[in-house]
């Protein structure tokens, strides 16, 4: 368990009153991009694979210093997943990267098969994930991924919170022997994490401390969590925010800790909150320590066209909605 | 390069066929036809062509092998067997729970498997990324694979065969066990795939067209296709479902279903074999 003092420092929150964030923005898809070409340097067994999509997902930076060890496949995911899968048998570390619809929902079986089933050692990291893709609409954005995914044995999911969340967590999986999903996304995320914070797989942190209750986010509703747990704080309640980046293995005794010391549990998610990060704890939460709980995100539909903004807020992932739901949860514990 | 003896290696095709028949009826269960129609490419690949170390199955300059019909798995296993991969003992487990000898090609399980395969249409893709691996760090090692003629009605397989000529992958040589017959019926009525070899040239491979159980052209067409450079060679093999055996040959009925005890002690009949003392002994 790792437990962060957020915020950081003065320079993350506006200087009004705190409640507003106006922490610096950074895509996580850019950090991905300068982590992987750096890794590259130093790991000559990296490499990386695109399918049509390498400016998007940022994989070009790395093409462009590795020619040699990069291959663009074309728009064949599968095909790609399976080519992956042979880099890898030959002692290979492949990076494969598309959008997040592509990687988890076309190259399924693929990826079932000819990676996790072998545990190969194949690293996915999908951009464009959840529904701030925005104005391309339903068919590119993904409420699906995360549950397509961890259902898979040998899978590991991890949905990074911010750009340096995003580094460190590219720096960590190399290290590790297996196949990784990693989802990230196509916007501007804030910078939530301390410059010299370290990714740990399986581990869960805790952004802000509280008793009231739990939100438990990843991604990009860490720092939407953060804000509504401000929101709340006015009105005097606190609220522990806990950023679960790794969705599986998924940090269960940091979840049970929480229901048992907060009573009441949150969870936010861009996702479908059918078999994402909610369910997931639901199930822990269930099993363990069963308390109030809701869970925050898409509600069983699909996205559509509009800007990254107006879609949570039509879905109703904004921290103002995160907060109205965390008043519900402890109004259900004090009955 | 040694010069191939045929008719060992016919010999070694006819003890992997009675391997492939003992053990699918020791299992109750499994692929006949397709397992007897690659008998004679798989016999070539293991016992002439493909430079490989039973005892060093991690070697990394080894050729590598990715049966991407992965239902002709016993053919493979029978094959890994009497290379040395692992004792005859094994073969009598096929199937069962625990077994070394899972229904579908696994790494994990089989010494000698190099990938996991059994989903029709993958094992190309696989194919290409060990061979442009074995590029990238400059080893000798070539890459085979066989597909089943069904499974190139997946669209995996043409995405895969555009990339092998894309990246001019020479290491690679790929057959099609063109035995005409699919789970449901004959390929050309399920969903017909000609012209095959038009396609796979209209894709960019070398293409070689021969009788899958002649051995002395199976030798020829691996041989020939080492010295193709700037592009994969294909290797179109016409052969016949349940080949050896009269009773299985060229019968979609046996796609999925093993020897019965009768089937069986008329096929060893046929084949002129005893298989007493299976599977320690070899026929001869």
């Amino acid at each position: 368990m790792v437990k962060i003092q957020w915020p950081m420092d003065s320079n993350q929150l506006s200087a009004s009153k705190g409640e507003k964030l106006m922490a610096k923005l950074i895509a996580p898809r850019d950090a991905y991009g300068e982590a992987l070409s750096g890794l590259g340097d130093t790991n000559k067994d990296i490499v990386v694979l695109d399918a049509d999509l390498s400016g998007s997902t940022k994989t070009n930076i790395f093409a462009k210093k590795f020619p040699d060890r990069f291959f663009n496949m074309g728009v064949s995911e599968a095909d790609m997943m399976g080519t992956a899968a042979g880099l890898a048998a030959a002692g290979k570390i492949p990076f494969a990267s598309t959008f997040a619809i592509f990687a988890s929902g076309r190259a399924w079986e693929q990826v079932r098969q000819s990676i996790a089933y072998p545990k190969f050692n194949v690293k996915i990291v999908a951009s464009h994930s959840g529904i701030t893709v925005g104005e391309d609409g339903a068919s590119h954005q993904t409420v699906e991924d995360i549950s397509l995914m961890r259902v898979i044995p040998n899978m590991t999911v991890i949905v990074p919170c911010d750009a340096i969340e995003t580094r460190s967590v590219i720096q960590e999986i190399v290290k590790y022997n297996g196949p990784v999903y990693v989802r990230l996304a196509r916007g501007k995320f804030p910078v939530v994490m301390p410059e010299d914070y370290k990714f740990s797989i399986g581990r869960g942190v805790i952004m802000r401390d509280g008793k009231d209750a739990t939100i438990i986010a990843a991604g990009l509703m860490v720092s939407h969590a953060l804000e509504a747990a401000g929101m709340l704080e006015k009105d005097g309640m606190k609220v522990r925010v806990i950023n679960m980046s790794t969705i599986k293995p998924l940090d269960r005794d940091l979840i049970i800790r929480a229901a048992r010391e907060t009573g009441a549990i949150v969870t936010a998610e861009e996702h479908s909150i059918i078999g994402g990060l909610g369910e997931a704890v639901a199930g822990v939460v269930a099993e363990e320590c069963p308390v109030p709980m809701k869970r925050v995100g898409m509600q069983d539909v699909f996205g559509q066209s509009g800007t990254a903004e107006e879609l949570l807020a039509h879905y109703t992932l904004m921290p103002s909605d995160i907060a109205k739901v965390v008043r519900e949860v402890i109004a259900k514990k004090q009955k | 390069m040694t010069e191939p003896n045929i008719e060992n290696l016919k010999r070694w095709a006819k003890q992997l066929r009675v391997d492939v028949l003992m053990m699918l009826n020791k299992a109750k269960s499994g692929h006949t036809g397709g397992s007897l129609s690659a008998a004679d490419i798989v016999t070539a690949l293991y016992f002439y062509k493909m430079r490989h170390r039973p005892k060093e199955t991690k070697w990394q300059d080894r050729d590598r092998f990715v049966l991407s019909k992965g239902h002709a798995a016993p053919i493979q296993y029978a094959a890994l067997c009497r290379c040395g991969y692992f004792p005859p003992k094994e073969l009598l487990t096929l199937r069962r729970l625990g077994t070394i000898l899972q229904g579908h090609p696994d790494m994990k399980c089989t010494p000698g498997v190099e990938v996991c395969t059994g989903s029709l249409g993958q094992g190309l893709s696989m194919a290409n990324g060990m061979a442009l691996a074995l590029r990238l760090d400059k080893r000798p090692s070539r890459v085979y694979a066989i597909l089943g003629d069904g499974e190139v009605e997946e669209g995996q397989v043409w995405e895969a065969a555009m990339t092998s000529a894309h990246y001019k992958i020479d290491n690679l040589c790929a057959f099609v066990d063109f035995n005409g017959f699919q789970i449901d019926g004959a390929v050309t009525d399920i969903m017909n795939i000609e012209p095959l070899s038009q396609k796979w040239k209209a894709f960019g491979w070398h293409v070689l067209m021969i009788d899958g159980h002649d051995m002395g052209q199976i030798v020829k067409a691996l041989d020939d296709a080492e010295t193709i450079k700037g592009q994969p060679t294909m290797i179109i093999a016409r052969t016949v479902k349940g080949k050896g055996v009269s009773i299985f040959e060229g019968k979609y009925q046996y796609h999925g279903v093993p020897p019965s005890d009768d089937e069986l002690k008329k096929s060893l009949e046929e084949l002129g074999v005893s298989a007493e003392g299976w599977p320690e002994k070899l026929i001869w």
